[in-house]
């Protein structure tokens, strides 16, 4: 188990390299170079020769990368070119409100959804079956941001039930807060119920036609003996996967739900400093997701063998 | 000879009205997508304009014909350019193994670790918003998992004894590749190309969404829906048949993509 979890980490390390690197030439391969882009075409040349120095900038290019590396290291992302707020508080701040979000609709969804698949794979081909399934591929067809424009016309705008748009911190006033989550959670859960169900499906079809499961039925245990305690274990697993990349996913994407309904989360900084052409702000909030996604899926793998022990073994 | 599946037929016939409209949109539309029109603001959904006109009084019919044009071009090329991309490293690293392959896997799997979206958003921040940008941004973005698949496949392949054959009759690296390697892998090919078209509709649409895909005043379905929001209140139609139609192509590619992956993939048939 040890081995497992130490081997699966060391393979992170490579990875989140790779990503560093990749973020820091991406952004080098913008035409002039960052000191200018920060202190914008009016600068006085000794201003800019001092934040030349101060970046490295002087140096041959794979110095400067150690340099921003061990900043980087440090937890110091820069400082943003608008409002030169340091980056990173910037960036936890604006994370915790998508996190939240995505974190609360991806842990419905699979509460409802795997058992939902479960049951479709069961009774497959059944009116239920097609039904779930049916459901599920018009869901995933769905773009969010259409979903949520429709959710918030409907509850919104028709109904009232609802605040249109707008986001209140749960420290101000935790009711309206929750108000206001209601419809962005509402459309990412909708969206990955579609995800989960087919996963979860597929997986325990595969498993409900190996030998084992015949043996348990031929054993004489009751269907659902079978279905929970023998087929669900053993189809969980790829669909556990899934849920480590939908979180990820979900992260990258979510700019447009944030868009639709006005949330000042993550996905909305990352859009608005690409339009502020705000290169720190863009570099931090991609390092940023990709370090949460290399890291919720080492989680998910960690966790991976108390559902199924069979993969330490190896 | 056996009938196809219901999904099969049902996901075709959308695909295929979608493809239609595409192409008869890019050579006529019952009215001038572009042409502002005061007179005609806001007209809901009628005789004259079969699904209304928006804020500058254009026809919406048009420009969602249009704006299928512009979508299918854009993600048939991003597509076309992901597969041919991913393919060659695919096989280059499948088939000669090594350092090449090591090197070239690693750096892979570091940028299959990004959100497909995300990485486009990084290389849209570097290249520019426009449609060259974009196919270059999604064609990036979304070749590490061709090559990841077509590498798979190659592995297996390179191990079979017609390619040996090929090998011990004295046939180039290249040849060998070309002619035996290849072909085999165009099965897992065009199951992921069906779900890939899927996939690089919906990010452009969502790239468009957020006012980085292809500039207004040129319509796309996503910058459609994103300029719908202002005027969601009085003109619902606005926000409704844009979605409308990506969603349909969505589940049409969903159901193709499902139906194909049965057939093709011998593993998940009857699942």
């Amino acid at each position: 188990m040890l081995r497992f979890a130490l081997r699966r980490i060391l393979m992170a390390v490579p990875t989140l390299l790779i990503m560093a690197v990749s973020v820091f030439v991406l952004i080098r391969l913008i035409p002039g170079d960052p000191a200018s882009l920060m202190l914008g075409d009016l600068a006085d040349p000794a201003s800019l020769a001092d934040l030349q120095k101060r970046l490295g900038l002087d140096q041959s290019l794979p110095v400067q990368f150690f340099i921003w590396f061990g900043n980087v290291l440090r937890g110091d992302l820069g400082n943003s070119i608008t409002s030169s707020q340091p980056v990173l508080p910037l960036v936890l701040d604006r994370f915790w409100i998508s996190a939240r979000i995505v974190l609360i609709a991806v842990f419905i969804a699979s509460i409802i959804a795997v058992p939902a698949g479960v049951i479709a794979a069961w009774r497959q081909n059944s009116t239920l079956d097609l039904a779930l399934v049916g459901s599920a591929t018009v869901l995933l067809s769905i773009p969010t941001f259409w979903l949520g424009l429709l959710l918030l016309l409907f509850f919104g705008l028709r109904l009232e039930w609802l605040p249109v748009v707008g986001y209140v911190s749960f420290r101000e006033n935790p009711t309206a807060a929750l108000l206001y989550i209601i419809m962005p959670v509402m459309t990412l859960f909708l969206h990955e119920m579609g995800v989960l169900i087919r996963m979860a499906r597929a997986s325990t079809l595969e498993v409900l036609r190996l030998d084992y499961i015949t043996h348990a039925r031929a054993k004489g245990l009751s269907e659902s003996a079978v279905l929970w305690r023998h087929a669900f274990k053993n189809a969980f697993g790829p669909t556990w996967t899934l849920i480590g990349l939908v979180l990820g996913n979900l992260l990258g994407g979510i700019a447009v739900v944030e868009t639709v309904f006005t949330i000042p989360g993550l996905g909305r900084l990352l859009v608005d400093s690409i339009f502020a052409r705000d290169y720190p702000v863009i570099q931090g909030c991609l390092l940023f997701v990709a370090f949460v996604y290399v890291v919720v899926n080492l989680i998910v793998d960690l966790l991976y063998p108390v559902f199924d022990p069979r993969v330490t073994a190896e | 000879m056996r009938l196809p599946a219901p999904n099969a037929i049902l996901g075709g016939a959308i695909i295929g009205i979608v493809i239609i409209c595409a192409l008869f949109g890019a050579i006529w539309t019952p009215f001038d997508p572009l042409k502002i029109n005061f007179a005609a603001r806001l007209q809901p959904p009628g005789p004259v304009y079969w699904l209304g006109t928006d804020e500058f009084g254009r026809d919406v019919l048009s420009r969602l014909m249009t704006a299928a044009a512009t979508s299918v071009w854009i993600s048939l090329l991003t597509v076309t350019a992901a597969i041919t991309a991913g393919t060659v490293v695919g096989v280059l690293t499948g088939y000669l193994r090594g350092w090449t392959d090591r090197i070239l896997m690693a750096f892979n799997d570091a940028l299959l670790a990004f959100p497909g979206i995300l990485l486009a958003l990084g290389l849209l921040a570097v290249i520019g918003a426009n449609k060259y940008g974009i196919i270059l941004a999604l064609g990036l973005a979304y070749t590490p998992s061709v090559a990841r698949v077509v590498r798979g496949a190659v592995l297996s392949l390179r191990e079979k004894e017609f390619v040996e054959a090929s090998r011990v009759m004295g046939n180039s690296e290249v040849f060998t590749m070309a002619r035996h390697i290849l072909p085999n892998c165009i099965a897992p090919l065009t199951v992921l190309a069906t779900s890939m078209f899927g996939w690089v509709l919906l990010s452009e649409s969502a790239l468009s969404f957020l006012g980085l895909g292809v500039p207004p005043p040129a319509p796309t379905w996503g910058n459609m829906l994103a300029s719908s929001r202002s005027f969601i209140a009085q003109a619902v139609w606005l926000g409704v048949f844009p979605g409308l139609c990506i969603s349909l192509t969505l589940l049409g590619i969903n159901l193709l993509g499902d139906a194909l992956r049965d057939k093709l993939d011998p593993r998940m048939r009857g699942v």
